[in-house]
């Protein structure tokens, strides 16, 4: 115990020594936390259309009206040439090309019925597929109108049978930060933690001061403890300060309790860590641990539903993602924040995060080798 | 000069030597392409719904075995409370609760008007809305092939074109996003260690004395990546043409010279990185906890830019990967020409300028 006592003092001394890396490791997560949850919104507006208006009458010109008025829509331009539509898409300046056929309104008038192309730039599918949805959304609430104002009102009953309603929970506000900024918490968290361990045991091979280690009597999992509290108590330092800014910036405060999430927090903190020295444990210079760091980082953040949903991916790749530590989290914290999920509401994601802490840093402590 | 070459030699041995490092570096942007490549998308599908049937008739069983057909939902039982539905919720087994009122069949074959509810996970609310939109149209096709003969008067129906992207595939939005991200982070990540790490030994010293300039040992270490990631634009570019089915429309010698132009951008950044530091540690936290969330989320690949409030589409000008971003965007997959991009392109040689003229001055100033 008083060995480890000793470790800790040192591997203390040894970070807070280094003034750039404390304000790296406390600094860029805070700055990050403030900036980047405002970038993150989804909520598609100032969609750019681009009308070509072969029938311009009053109609057509009332339905570009309509549309404008919702304000979803911005209207880049209006005019009735096809290939200056195309033109303002290949040059990123429409989103949407809507086109009203030659004599929309008297076919419509005549036949009942008539047609409108519209044409979605849908390299982000998202946003195109939005953008076509809402589009799609206005133009049947116009026909809607249309219809009620030019039929007779004996016909009009027969709407529609069933009606849907709708009722959002959770997130009655749909405040999309209210979604991002406790995932990307635990990014943050994740990469301090992560790289702060997978870069440390292997800096002291390549300075050698590992050999001075090595001759000393401490024990292989007094080393490991050694290198894990430290980084740990600047992992739960850090969730803590990006939970402090998420109530100062963005009013988030969670639903469930903080304990269910610091409880979490333990447990993940430990696998993070462990995986860290793992990397370390098998690196020779800094340079690779970076590299490998860097490279399961990527899959880590990109796989972990923060950005896009686990349940659309193929089978496989949910596999990948079921073995991602930081899937876990994110659900979890989520669910704490939004929707106040308790303890025993998260004991499955908490019982293989915790197989996962042992399994791993049993790995670091027995692939720590004293020789080499 | 052939000291020079020389210098690149011996990075280059250094590279050869670390085989699992020279096989990382090649072996991941193939890796990476491949995984995000098929598995990244913002589709909604299969999402997990239950329901709370309360009249339990013919037509509410065929609802919701309509429902579940589709690709979007998958069906995963009645939760028979609003309670249960709301632990469903909680332990995020399900985004979606369909409530559907007693007597519902009589009253909808009756033609008496009923209402379905629908609960939705609002938590990202992006999905929450699109769940409802398609639920409501599979609602509205139920109704409509039930009364196949009843046709509305006076319907604007549209015809909508997907362009660039047919199948909506999430790849072309993608690829170019992966392959911003890699060449930037891998390059500016590699020179900003080897660098520092040569400081951090002592050896930065003994290259100093020697006879060749200061200037031309530092880009010595910066052109073996070079290399390196001319071999993963080709493998990238390979796999995401013949693999990942995301076809490269316009000019290819273009679009090399804009990857390569990005990459002695990234490469700059790298040295400049590593002229202000001098600990690996905390040349690796600038280059990947400084930039990695930044780049993927402000350079318009994960989230559109002309959304973001005003500050952040000025910040957003800075991330060198956004400008490279829309150029591979606009190159390979709607096959414009330089005609479209060179405002990008003049952008990302400025900035090189920039950041290896700051990485000379630096340097010198260390020096001296």
């Amino acid at each position: 115990m008083r060995k480890l006592a000793f470790i800790l003092q040192k591997e203390f001394r040894q970070i807070f020594r280094n003034p750039s890396i404390i304000r790296v490791i406390f600094i860029m997560p805070i700055m990050q936390l403030i900036i980047l949850p405002n970038a993150a919104d989804y909520e598609i507006k100032n969609i750019n259309l681009h009308v070509v208006d072969h029938d311009n009458t009053s109609l057509s010109r009332r339905l570009v009206e309509n549309i404008r008025a919702t304000g979803y829509f911005k209207i880049e331009d209006y005019g009735s040439d096809r290939t200056a539509g195309l033109e303002a898409v290949e040059r990123d300046k429409a989103d949407i090309i809507l086109e009203i056929p030659n004599s929309f309104e008297k076919t419509l008038v005549r036949e009942e019925k008539a047609k409108l192309m519209i044409s979605v730039n849908a390299i982000n599918g998202v946003k195109g597929g939005l953008g076509g949805a809402y589009l799609n959304t206005m133009i049947r609430q116009f026909n809607e109108d249309i219809r009620t104002e030019w039929m007779p009102p004996a016909k009009t009953q027969q709407g529609s049978m069933i009606k849907s309603t709708s009722t959002f929970w959770f997130n009655p506000s749909m405040n999309y930060k209210f979604f991002m900024v406790p995932g990307i918490l635990v990014l943050l968290l994740t990469m301090v933690g992560s790289n702060l361990a997978a870069i440390n045991i292997v800096r002291e091979k390549e300075i050698g001061t590992i050999e001075q280690i090595n001759v000393s009597p401490v024990k292989k999992y007094q080393f490991i403890l050694g290198k894990l509290i430290p980084f740990w108590v600047i992992g739960i330092v850090v969730m803590t300060i990006g939970f402090v800014i998420a109530w100062l910036f963005y009013g988030i405060i969670p639903l469930g309790s903080y304990l269910t999430v610091y409880v979490f927090a333990a447990v993940y903190l430990l696998v993070i860590l462990g995986i860290g020295l793992l990397i370390s444990n098998y690196s020779s210079t800094q340079q690779q641990a970076m590299l490998v760091s860097f490279f399961l980082m990527m899959i880590f953040v990109l796989m972990s539903g923060l950005y896009t949903s686990i349940e659309s991916m193929p089978e496989w790749a949910k596999w990948i993602a079921h073995l991602n530590p930081v899937s876990y989290f994110i659900e979890v914290i989520r669910r704490v924040v939004l929707k106040g999920a308790s303890l025993s509401d998260v004991n499955y994601e908490l019982g293989i995060v915790f197989i996962y802490a042992i399994a791993v840093n049993t790995w670091a402590i027995i692939s720590y080798r004293k020789r080499h | 000069m052939k000291q020079f070459i020389n210098f690149i030699k011996k990075e280059f041995i250094h590279i050869i030597r670390d085989k699992r490092t020279l096989f990382i570096l090649i072996a991941m942007p193939m890796m990476q392409i491949l995984i995000f490549g098929f598995a990244l998308t913002n589709e909604v599908k299969n999402t997990h719904f239950a329901v709370i049937d309360l009249s339990k008739d013919e037509v509410s069983k065929k609802l919701i075995s309509q429902m579940n057909a589709s690709s979007y939902f998958e069906y995963v039982g009645d939760a028979g409370s609003y309670k249960q539905l709301e632990s469903s919720f909680r332990k995020g087994k399900i985004r979606l609760g369909v409530i559907i009122p007693e007597n519902f069949g009589k009253n909808f074959q009756g033609q008496m008007g009923t209402t379905i509810q629908f609960i939705a996970d609002a938590s990202d609310p992006n999905v929450a809305n699109t769940l409802v939109n398609y639920a409501t149209a599979i609602v509205g096709d139920f109704e409509k092939s039930a009364y196949s003969t009843r046709s509305m008067p006076f319907s604007i129906t549209t015809e909508t074109r997907m362009m660039y992207n047919p199948q909506l595939k999430g790849a072309y939005n993608f690829v170019p996003g992966v392959m911003a991200m890699v060449l930037l982070l891998v390059c500016t990540m590699m020179t900003a260690l080897t660098v520092v790490r040569e400081k951090e030994l002592g050896t930065m010293e003994i290259m100093l004395v020697s006879p060749v300039k200061p200037i031309r040992v530092i880009i010595a270490k910066a052109i073996p990546y070079l290399i390196v990631s001319f071999f993963n634009i080709t493998s990238i570019l390979l796999l995401s043409t013949f693999v990942l089915d995301v076809p490269i429309k316009g000019n290819i010698v273009l679009l090399f010279s804009e990857s390569i132009l990005f990459t002695i951008l990234a490469l700059s950044l790298g040295l400049l990185i590593s002229s202000t530091t001098d600990s690996q540690q905390t040349a690796m936290f600038i280059s990947l906890v400084g930039m990695f969330l930044p780049t993927i989320m402000l350079s318009g690949f994960m989230f559109p830019i002309e959304n973001m409030p005003l500050p952040l589409r000025i910040i957003s000008n800075i991330v060198p990967a956004k400008w490279y971003f829309i150029i591979v965007r606009s190159v390979m997959i709607k096959g414009v020409g330089l005609k479209y991009v060179w405002k990008e392109t003049l952008i990302l040689i400025g900035m090189s300028c920039f950041f290896m003229m700051m990485a000379i001055k630096k340097f010198k100033l260390r020096l001296g």
